[in-house]
């Protein structure tokens, strides 16, 4: 399964994706992460600025990925009993 | 497993190294006692040392018929979450120790004040504290709402004086 | 209702400033994270799935029109419009940033409110009866003993780093509306038999992972020594509770590996020790604090009648109104369960809304319930049906309180790290299965609790009905539990059998509670008390055969 990586942004808490070269916001900008994931996460924890950075698996969807766990498909999207606060990439349904 | 909660059980982790220098922050104006500091067991076991050192596991009261011959007692802090050291400090007190007592290991600044109250007076910490800081921390409150070992007279006693 | 003089005020202050500092530190990087969350955590700030989670404590539940407006504005200014109701009679926004917390806390401070303690391994906020002062069978408003030990708790030198949180709840009648034994201290106020005032005295209740009901460290302790009491017994469990594993640190444990008897012991050897040294507050600060908790100024003249000609307002009369010791007045619960709705929560305009409401009609009191419901307390007689008017017009007056769609949820995977599976939909689906009132009526009280996972924040374990996320392979997975009470005939609720999917777990409540409408002797025999006489095994078999 392919591997993205995700955290929370310190300042706001925000959930983040890599999309290789920054953040963002949303989970269809992800990029895949090989080998060097690892190291991306501990130099991101010896930074101190994003929170619990981690690499989650996720499956290729159209225009995007659906996470493997609930959990972080709650966090790609928002909460599943609030649709009205859904981030474009995924759909309330796919929880 | 994440540890949003900031919850890792405590009760393993290491004691601070025993070291016989003085402690870096101290807010007594008698001499430092330069003699070595001895874990409960050997202090308990040889009347000579005027200086012991308490894990988090020992009991204070092991030393209240001994305080008389005691110049230092140092309270270990393996990790700063473990609050058994607050206790022990503060029974000390209670039972009428007025020698020096240190806070050795992972003291962190915002953890001072309340270690004053509880009769800490001098402090090793594993990380050297800013003095701005410190000075700026325990500045902080006017008031207490409760009794401690400082002193301090809790609100109830000023409204009602 | 308490109001801080210049000492509370300046101490709020002061943590104020000394958080905004500890913020400052983490944004310049001078601290980790790992050195920043106890910090933040004792300002009730945790990291959610979303977002960072604030809890802002409501002493005893008990809030004016002012704060419940600022609460209203915080959730505006600083969260996405709503706000989340608790089982611990607090409010928790989701959607929070650190760098506008600062601001907020200045916010809530200019109102008397503040978010200390409402996490960390420390003395957490006071709960207590939420008909305080109201209710005809307490013995005295309970709430002055909660301020003297909320005073007594707040920034405790000594008790901030304990083995794991402490929860303590006050009452002072022999209904239990606050599940006293189900916390690390639970105190119930009463009178010995020379007539003088002190606290029966639980320990070690609990829920999450290792439910226990509490022990009686005490029969009596005067009402004037319960602080120093409460210091042994806080003393004796900071010192020798366990820390060598976060699942075995509550209060609990220790009371149960020591036995009551040895802990009881303990306990009343440290007492001797402390008590001389003058802890407790004086007799003056009992009387000045129990001065503002006055009886309100009753209008003796009000009406001990009710118009019940519509038939919607006589329902939710029946259902949401309960007796209050004052002729011509009553206690009006605000129901936090729409239909459709999500337990607990409230948007701004509602919260708004409340604090008119209970500042022309309920004497400006509003409490929080534990089953996160809201209550105005002092409501002229003559006032009710106004009142009930405009909450029903705010999708407030949903007459269902204590009824199979009055949920108890916590905010489970939807919102929480923790979780193993989601709680809101299994309450929305259970509710929507028996969205017919009048058939919710005849199943009578029946209290249902979901908690995401085993730390049972939706007490679980003191539902009638309780249910349990579970992580099955990493599908979501629920069981059910029967029989658990929080109210004063405490009891923990058992597993009946294997788990279920999301939809297979409302199925097995819908035939638990045709069943039960099968075999109860009369309608006066809850889902509860069926339980209780026939056993386990009837429902198991109605479930699973
Ligand atoms: C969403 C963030 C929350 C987190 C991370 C959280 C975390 C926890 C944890 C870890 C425990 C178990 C503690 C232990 O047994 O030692 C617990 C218990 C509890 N929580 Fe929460 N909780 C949250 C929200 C809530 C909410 C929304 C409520 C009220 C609806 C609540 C009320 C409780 C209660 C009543 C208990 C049981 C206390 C006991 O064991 O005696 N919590 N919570
Ligand atoms: S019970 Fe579990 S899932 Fe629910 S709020 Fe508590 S910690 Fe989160």
């Amino acid at each position: 399964m392919p591997r993205i990586l995700t955290g929370n942004r310190l300042e706001t808490g925000d959930v983040l994706w890599w999309n290789g070269s920054d953040w963002s916001r949303h989970i269809r900008d992800a990029v895949a992460i090989g080998e060097e994931g690892e190291a991306l996460v501990a130099e991101l924890v010896a930074a101190e600025r994003i929170n619990d950075p981690v690499l989650i698996e996720v499956e290729a969807v159209a225009d995007g990925w659906l996470p493997k766990t609930t959990r972080e498909r709650v966090r790609a999207i928002g909460p599943s009993v609030r649709p009205d606060f859904a981030l474009p990439s995924l759909t309330v349904d796919v929880i | 497993m994440l540890d949003n909660q900031d919850q890792q059980a405590v009760g393993a982790a290491v004691p601070p190294p025993l070291s016989d220098a003085p402690a870096p922050l101290r807010f007594r104006t008698d001499t430092p006692d330069d003699g070595p500091i001895a874990p409960l067991a050997d202090f308990l076991a040889n009347s000579n040392f005027a200086a012991v050192r308490l894990d988090p596991a020992d009991d204070a009261r092991a030393l209240v018929p001994h305080l008389g011959r005691l110049k230092l007692i140092e309270v270990a802090f393996p990790k700063f979450r473990d609050g058994r050291g607050y206790s022990a400090a503060r029974i000390l007190r209670e039972a009428g120790f007025k020698g020096e007592i240190r806070a050795a290991g992972d003291v962190l600044v915002d953890q001072i004040g309340f270690m004053r109250r509880v009769g800490f007076d001098s402090f090793a910490p594993a990380k050297p504290l800013d003095p701005t800081v410190v000075k700026l921390t325990l500045e902080r409150y006017p008031y207490v709402y409760m009794k401690a070992a400082d002193g301090k007279q809790p609100v109830w006693a000023l409204r009602h004086g | 209702m308490y109001r801080y003089d210049q000492y509370d005020q300046a101490i709020v202050d002061a943590r104020v400033a000394e958080f905004k500092e500890q913020v400052g530190r983490r944004m310049r990087n001078e601290i980790t994270e790992d050195q920043f969350k106890p910090l933040r955590l004792m300002n009730g700030l945790y990291l959610q799935l979303h977002a960072y989670m604030l809890r802002v404590a409501i002493p005893y539940g008990t809030l004016s029109g002012t704060q419940m407006r600022m609460l209203a504005h915080i959730a505006r200014k600083y969260d996405r419009d709503y706000g989340h109701f608790t089982t611990r009679q607090n409010i928790q926004y989701n959607w929070i940033k650190l760098e506008q917390f600062a601001d907020l806390l200045d916010d809530l401070s200019k109102v008397e409110m503040h978010a200390f303690q409402t996490s960390g391994n420390c003395i957490r906020n006071i709960s207590s009866d939420q008909f305080a002062g109201a209710a005809a069978d307490e013995l005295a408003d309970p709430r002055p003993y909660a301020e003297l030990l909320r005073q007594w708790s707040t920034l405790h030198p000594e008790f901030s780093f304990l083995p794991r949180k402490f929860k303590i709840a006050v009452i002072a009648s022999d209904t239990d509306r606050a599940a006293i034994q189900l916390h690390d201290i639970g105190l119930q106020l009463i009178k010995n038999e020379a007539g003088d005032l002190g606290f029966r005295v639980y320990v070690g209740g609990g829920m999450g992972r290792t439910p226990v009901i509490g022990s009686i460290v005490r029969e009596f302790i005067p009402v004037g020594q319960f602080l120093s009491y409460s210091e042994a017994i806080l003393r004796v469990y900071n010192r020798y509770g366990r820390r060598d594993n976060i699942y075995k640190a509550r209060i609990k444990i220790l009371v149960n590996e020591l036995g009551i008897a040895e802990f009881t012991r303990q306990v009343e050897a440290e007492w001797a020790l402390l008590e001389p040294l003058g802890l407790d507050a004086p007799q003056a600060e009992y009387a000045r604090i129990i001065a503002q908790f006055p009886e309100p100024a009753y209008d003796l003249a009000a009406p001990d009648t009710l118009d019940l000609s519509d038939p919607d307002f006589a329902v939710w009369v029946k259902q949401n109104v309960h007796a209050h010791k004052q002729p011509g007045y009553a206690i009006a619960t605000i129901s936090l369960k729409p239909k459709g709705g999500i337990p607990g929560d409230a948007s701004s305009a509602q919260m708004d809304l409340i604090a008119d409401l209970a500042e022309k009609y309920a004497q400006d009191e509003i409490r929080v319930t534990h089953s996160q419901n809201l209550v105005l307390a002092h409501v002229r007689k003559a006032d009710l049906y106004a009142l009930w008017s405009a909450l029903a017009e705010a999708d407030l007056a949903t007459p269902n309180l204590d009824l199979v769609s009055d949920i108890i949820a916590c905010p489970g995977m939807d919102y929480c790290t923790l979780a193993n599976a989601r709680s809101i939909p299994i309450a929305q689906k259970i509710a929507a299965k028996f969205e017919d009132l009048e058939t919710q009526r005849d199943i009578g009280e029946l209290k249902i609790k979901v908690s995401g996972c085993i730390n049972g924040c939706g007490h679980h374990h003191a539902g009638h009905i309780g249910i349990l996320g579970v992580d099955k392979k990493g599908e979501e997975s629920y069981q059910l539990l029967l029989g658990g009470s929080g109210a004063e005939d405490t009891s923990l609720a058992k597993i009946l059998g294997p788990g279920f999917d999301e939809n297979g777990i409302v199925d097995a409540v819908d035939k638990l509670v045709a069943f039960y409408r099968t075999v109860r002797t009369g309608p006066s025999e809850r889902f509860l008390d069926t339980y209780r006489r026939l056993g386990a095994a009837p429902f198991k078999e109605a479930v699973y055969a």
